[in-house]
């Protein structure tokens, strides 16, 4: 097939005016304490640290550094909100404070928004579109649960755990913040939430909104900080449960800390999904799919589609249009309504993922990438493809957790499953074709727990989200993602 | 020298003149659909109450768990492809197998020092077991999936699958019971498994795997070795080709070394306790669930 000619010149025509969302709507406090007891405190002992904007590399605020006793303190906050106000309250009434954080949410969106494209670089077109809508959904969704839970369970009884440790990553702040919060209280336990080093602030905006929502005292409390900060929760014997997203590496080490205690765990980890493209597939709409697999969010998504995998017949074809497509996509300022990838999240992502780039040319990988320019100041890396590659390559195996695609071709069904399958992830994946029979073929035997047909990194609070393998264990997300929460009797 | 008793004719040696010598059963390993001695060469003596023999017991190895844990994984896919109704049948032909020789297992638990009575219940309630969970083949995953309403305009909904092979390390004290109700969830959910026979009571274990053998499970679907828990747990846990462990009765330490090596790759652990497998309570469509994942799949609804 004829590889078609470039149809826009990206020289001439192609530049947009400056679209930023303005910022002034946004409070950021120049100080965060930590949220513990429904107020927010001073550390005990380790004092504060700046959050940066990646786009800027300027500071937002500064946040407090909890230590192991800001921790208990957090804690025993939780316990005490366990046993004397959240499992005493009628679980309507527990899902009617859900409710409210939901709308609440919705009313301030645009301020969370902002923020969080401030705090953790994400283009606003996504936050406003995706995060923080969804966020609010979560609640909305798990607000309903808190009282028919005895309709999820047939034939048990379930009881809350009591209180949760979450700890959740940088790439989906709030979001994140929302799937592990709405669960946990829907289904009657209390909350120490850790966010990430990198992005804290819209979980402390969100502690703020709980505390306007007259939320009881010591429900949800934040404690902020680095990894010692979340070990200290993970190590914590009052911690009846540890809800964990971030990297496999760190869930196995979690597992290992929770080795023996009783403790109850979930994990949600790291993936290296493929994204299976048939010669009988749509390719404009795949191309497009292949683009939102891999450059949403800069590419810090675990279930990100970083692996193409394309029939050999139309690989030319399909390459050549992505090339294409990756021109059109504009780099820079998160706030800026056009931007279609933001900022890399810190200085130390943007060093693994350019220490990615190097290791795949190392390996005798072919690096492609967008001639876009990019700002002066802040973290950036171009949309990024690797062709060449083989399954044993390291950008073929491992989360590089950035806008950087391995492309691989394959000639048979059964060639594109063996690769598909052939990494440790199993978080995700993606199947492109417009064979009704092939589709399910395929989405069957994926060893991954959310597959995408004809679309990608499509989420809903209703549709449960996990992994098979070294990916995870447990589902948050719909009636499944209850189970995290609860004990079946 | 301790006399050799055997199993189905217990307390009948040939000591009068023209009497008949019973002959006694070589209690083997059951790996891929074959009945082979451990590779180890090694054994273990089950003694009766008065010091005599009963039998001796292979005394499964390490290497005897890989080839079991390689044959699981070959038959994983064939085993969680074939049909719901198919796997429901192939357990009630286990029912039905095991139905046929109560009288031996009997026996076998009898020879192990259950009463009579007591080891008849255990056949029955073994029976009843595999009954209940070949129904159970084709109804769980109605029970368990969903059809998810999501706000955009998706088809999406999310189904069980099994998490692929299964180390499961039986009950100590349930030498049948207890390991029919561990094994029997683990592949009516479409697992493959290798189980650990309790140590004191491997009889009903090997000989269960011969009643396995005759209802058309396929080669590897279930594997069962005998020999010694506290050799083959950290191997059982540790194996990086198993998704998932199931234990019964660990002690403390024993719980915490499996999940520490299961961290390795991110197993499934299913630790069970206290549990009196004779009770209904110790059967249930969420002992399925242990060791299922959950697919969510989505499509768009469009033209």
């Amino acid at each position: 097939m004829a590889i078609p000619e470039p149809k826009l010149r990206f020289d001439t025509d192609w530049t947009y005016a400056p679209a930023p969302e303005s910022a002034d709507h946004a409070r950021i406090d120049p100080q965060y304490g930590l949220f513990i007891g429904g107020e927010f405190v001073a550390p005990r002992a380790r004092g504060y640290f700046e959050t940066i904007n990646p786009a800027s590399e300027k500071a937002l605020a500064r946040v407090a550094r909890a230590d192991a006793r800001d921790v208990d303190r957090a804690v025993v906050a939780a316990r005490r909100a366990y046993e004397r106000a959240w499992s005493k309250l009628r679980p309507a009434e527990r899902g009617k404070y859900l409710y409210r954080i939901a709308r609440m949410l919705q009313e301030r969106a645009r301020e969370f928004a902002v923020i969080e494209s401030l705090d953790g670089g994400k283009p606003i077109r996504e936050s406003r579109d995706v995060d923080v809508p969804l966020a609010a959904a979560h609640f909305f969704y798990y607000a309903g649960w808190a009282d028919k839970l005895e309709y999820a369970f047939p034939g048990r009884r379930a009881a809350p755990l009591g209180v949760a440790g979450q700890i959740i990553p940088w790439n989906f702040p709030l979001l994140m913040a929302a799937w592990k919060i709405a669960p946990a209280l829907a289904c009657g336990n209390t909350v120490v939430l850790k966010p990430a080093e990198t992005t804290p602030l819209t979980a402390l905006k969100l502690a703020e909104l709980m505390r306007d929502a007259d939320l009881p005292p010591g429900v949800v409390n934040v404690v902020t900080g680095a990894g010692d900060t979340g070990a200290a929760l993970v190590e914590h014997g009052g911690v009846d449960k540890i809800a964990f997203t971030g990297s496999t590496e760190i869930g196995r080490l979690i597992m290992r800390r929770l080795a023996g205690t009783g403790r109850h765990y979930t994990l949600e980890l790291g993936g290296k999904a493929a994204n299976i493209v048939f010669a009988d597939a749509a390719i404009d709409q795949a191309v497009e799919g292949i683009v939102n697999g891999i450059f949403f969010n800069q590419g810090h998504v675990c279930c990100a589609g970083s692996r193409l995998l394309v029939q050999e017949s139309v690989a030319a074809e399909v390459i050549a249009k992505l090339k294409e497509r990756m021109e059109t996509l504009i780099v820079g300022d998160p706030l800026d309504k056009n931007t279609d990838i933001g900022a890399i999240n810190s200085a130390a992502q943007l060093e693994k993922i350019r220490s990615y780039l190097k290791i795949g040319q190392a390996e005798g990988g072919e690096m492609y990438q967008s001639s876009c320019p990019l700002p002066g100041a802040g973290y950036w890396c171009r949309p990024t493809l690797f062709t060449g590659v083989a399954q044993s390559n390291r950008v073929v195996q491992e989360e590089i957790f950035g806008p950087v695609l391995a492309i691989q071709t394959f000639r048979s069904f059964e060639e594109a499953l063996d690769k598909a399958n052939n990494t440790p992830y199993g978080l995700s994946g993606g199947v492109w074709t417009d064979k009704g029979a092939k589709i399910f073929r395929m989405t069957r035997a994926i060893r991954a727990g959310v597959v995408w047909a004809n679309t990608f990194n499509k989420f809903d609070p209703s549709s449960p989200f996990g992994g098979y393998k070294e990916s995870g264990v447990g589902r948050e997300g719909g009636l499944h993602g209850l189970a995290a929460y609860l004990e079946l009797r | 020298m301790a006399r050799r008793k055997s199993p189905a004719k217990s307390g009948a040696g040939a000591t009068r003149a023209g009497a008949r010598l019973p002959v006694a059963k070589t209690y083997k390993l059951y790996i891929d659909g074959k009945f082979p001695r451990s590779e180890s060469g090694r054994y273990y003596a089950l003694a009766r109450g008065d010091g005599g023999v009963i039998a001796n017991v292979c005394r499964a190895s390490r290497k005897d768990f890989r080839d079991a844990v390689v044959a699981a994984r070959n038959a994983q896919a064939g085993w969680s492809r074939a049909s719901a109704y198919l796997r429901g049948q192939i357990l009630y032909r286990a029912a039905e197998m095991l139905e046929g020789r109560a009288a031996q297992f009997a026996a076998e638990l009898m020879l192990q020092g259950s009463a009579k009575r007591q080891a008849e219940a255990e056949v029955t309630a073994a029976v009843d077991r595999l009954v209940y969970y070949a129904g159970w083949a084709d109804k769980y995953q109605q029970v368990f999936s969903t059809v998810n309403p999501v706000a955009t305009s998706h088809f999406n909904f999310s189904v069980l699958e099994p998490t692929g092979v299964v180390a499961i390390i039986a009950p100590e004290k349930s030498g049948l019971l207890g390991l029919v109700s561990n094994v029997a969830p683990a592949v009516a959910g479409g697992n493959t498994c290798v189980a650990l026979a309790s140590r004191s009571l491997p009889l009903s274990a090997v000989s269960f795997a011969e009643v396995l053998h005759a209802s058309d499970f396929p080669a590897g679907v279930i594997n069962v070795l005998t020999g010694f828990r506290e050799e083959l747990v950290e191997p059982f846990a540790s194996h990086m080709d198993v998704n998932a462990i199931v234990c019964a009765d660990l002690d403390a330490r024993g719980a915490r070394r499996v999940q520490e090596l299961a961290a390795d790759n991110i197993k499934r652990v299913v630790l069970r306790g206290g549990t009196n497998w004779s009770s209904a309570a110790a059967q249930g469509p969420y002992a399925i669930g242990d060791t299922q994942e959950t697919k969510t799949t989505w499509h768009p609804i469009g033209a």
